[in-house]
């Protein structure tokens, strides 16, 4: 009953910020086009047409054909399929980690918070895009090493918000009385604490998906992300500037496309943090 | 003071030791030995090439006295030589003592970064105002949308667009490098103009992404600084609003801006990379991008440890230049 309220509660929030659903539509829409990318696509992403390459947009090839003569809409379509993939994976491993360093950190307190803390610090001085690059250079490009890569330099935003909600949930009543009638560690951090923290988890999850998603686009442009022939927005945007004297669309439309992505899942997740947020309901209904 | 600053120093060693451990872990991703890979990509590496990596890093040894021996030769600045043909210690690619001050990488990522910084506070601290108090008007709206469409916007794709619109068709600009083929050919005005004309292009879209978020930032602490109550003192006591808010107002504002600035170094940093290659900058960003190219370790290695000590360093100020602005942290 209570959880039921509660939802439709969020569900009348979320539908009445117009920014939110726009941002909910966008992405709702790249989920399509990544899933049906084949359906959509007039061409092999991969087929290369000597006798065609860097034309401009035509009824033919709406953005135009790349260097080799591969249809760049079919490219972007296919695109879309790997910075939605890069996005979820590297955002579930981020997510993973900084859950788990948060919970030990918030839960135990002491030295292990103290530790845990310090070397968030630390990872957080090293600029997370320079750590990257270094960490590339030893295992190499690729769109397995660089999910695990974004995944493995982004988790310390979740493991403080983690903490910070462990501190101020572990005092509570509920849980001490979990704690009196000897209920286990593990079981008190995972079903009686997080799961009462994971909305805040949640919405930064979205959040980082936009993250990584600027994150791959950028490793792909500098030619150390994802590898061609393996279209992503990012590639195509390095060919765009290797003909930026000649040939525009290879530029504007797949950076466009990350640029609506990227705010897609922003505005996405601002607004389910504001549908979430209990300070608001109170002033809206007050 | 005193002892709050000796704190603060005191608590940067261990931070240190972790970032020269987090580079360390990092030599050792590499599946097998970091000089196996190394042959894998150079099959023609040499024996005495192989032993002499071998000997750089100490690789024979354990790897507790691995770590040990390269962290004395950190302390001392020596970050071993680089791997690719001129030889060169890792020290000098960095900072060149030979060339001019101007001509060193470290020194052009950090004048560039600090003109980036300037550029993004003249901007930012009075957007973030006039939004703040014109909350909720149509200005207000038009700067809240134009912030999420900056945050959303990937700062190569900005310069893309840039250079093609102000380098190729117009071809106001230049789209690459910081001063032209003549420059040394140029009158003292010339070479001015000619330094700023390069800067534009690269300055612009670097600001461009930390505007968004600073910006966003000021509003916020404005909002909370004009609802407290010696606002509504001030205002009570009938003083003009312009009043209000540059004087009573502004200053309070602007403290966590302090702190920004700090947290936003690594950020802009990490930026470099990307504007640094897309620009055709001489500067550290260039560097590592061109190492881990080439795949050239000791540099990569020297490069992180360098620019990770620097953002310490960043912040460290940041925190030095609150202390001094607010008296309450202060006595």
């Amino acid at each position: 009953m209570k959880t039921s309220l509660l939802r439709n509660i969020f569900w009348k929030r979320f539908k009445r910020n117009k920014i939110a659903v726009i941002g909910a539509i966008i992405v709702f829409l790249l989920f399509i086009i990544a899933m049906f990318a084949p359906l959509f696509s007039p061409y092999n992403q991969n087929d290369i047409d000597r006798n065609h390459i860097l034309e401009p947009p035509s009824f033919k090839h709406p953005f135009g054909t790349d260097d080799l003569g591969r249809d760049v809409f079919s490219r972007m379509l296919y695109g879309a399929r790997t910075s939605l993939l890069v996005g979820f994976v590297a955002v579930g491993i981020s997510t993973i980690i900084g859950i788990f360093f948060g919970s030990i950190a918030g839960y135990y307190g002491g030295w292990t918070d103290r530790i845990i803390m310090r070397f968030i610090d630390i990872m957080l001085t090293i600029p997370t895009f320079f750590l990257i690059l270094a960490v590339i250079a030893f295992i190499g490009p690729g769109i397995w090493n660089i999910m695990v890569v974004i995944g493995l330099t982004s988790w310390m935003g979740v493991a403080r918000l983690v903490r910070a909600e462990f501190l101020s949930l572990k005092e509570r009543e509920f849980v001490l009385a979990a704690k009196a009638i000897g209920v286990s560690d593990k079981r008190i951090i995972f079903k009686h604490i997080l799961i009462n923290s994971l909305a805040p988890v949640f919405v930064s999850a979205v959040l980082g998906i936009a993250g990584a998603v600027l994150l791959e686009s950028g490793l792909s442009f500098l030619g150390l992300g994802v590898q061609p022939p393996t279209p992503t927005w990012g590639n195509i945007l390095t060919l765009g500037k290797d003909n930026i004297e000649i040939a525009w669309w290879l530029s504007v439309f797949p950076g466009f496309a990350i640029l609506l992505t990227v705010l897609g899942y922003n505005l996405l997740g601002e607004g389910i943090r504001d549908a979430f947020d209990p300070r608001l309901w109170e002033a809206e209904q007050g | 003071m005193i002892n709050y600053l000796f704190k603060r120093i005191f608590e940067m060693i261990p931070t240190l030791f972790g970032i020269t451990l987090i580079s360390f872990m990092i030599l050792h991703l590499a599946p097998g030995k970091p000089t196996d890979v190394l042959a894998d990509f150079n099959p023609k590496i040499t024996p005495e090439a192989r032993e002499r990596l071998e000997k750089m890093y100490n690789l024979d040894k354990p790897v507790i006295v691995q770590y040990v021996l390269w962290l004395n030769k950190i302390v001392k600045f020596d970050f071993g030589e680089s791997f690719s043909s001129d030889r060169r210690p890792v020290i000098d690619k960095i900072w060149d003592k030979k060339q001019p001050l101007t001509e060193r990488r470290l020194f052009i990522t950090f004048m560039l970064n600090v003109i980036t910084m300037f550029v993004i506070l003249v901007i930012a601290i009075p957007l973030g105002i006039t939004s703040a108090t014109h909350q909720n008007t149509l200005y207000d709206r038009i700067t809240t949308t134009s912030v999420f469409i900056g945050f959303a916007t990937p700062s190569f794709w900005l310069a893309l667009l840039l250079m093609m619109f102000f380098g190729v068709y117009l071809g106001w600009l230049p789209i690459s490098g910081l001063k032209s083929m003549n420059y040394d050919s140029l009158s003292l005005a010339g070479k001015i103009i000619d330094r700023i004309n390069h800067l534009i292009l690269p300055v612009f879209v670097y600001a461009f992404g930390g505007l968004a978020g600073d910006s966003r930032y000021m509003r916020s602490s404005m909002l909370e600084v004009i609802r407290q109550d010696y606002i509504k003192v001030a205002r009570a006591k009938g003083l003009p609003e312009r009043i209000v808010i540059y004087r009573h107002a502004l200053r309070n504002a602007l403290l966590p801006l302090i702190t920004l600035i700090g947290l936003s170094v690594p950020g802009l940093i990490g930026g470099s990379v990307i504007m640094e290659s897309i620009f055709g900058i001489p500067g550290m960003g260039q560097l590592l991008f061109m190492s881990v190219m080439t795949r050239d370790y000791p540099v990569i290695m020297g490069i992180v440890i360098i620019v990770g000590f620097l953002t310490l360093l960043g912040n460290l100020l940041a925190d030095i230049g609150y202390m001094l602005a607010d008296p309450r942290i202060r006595h």
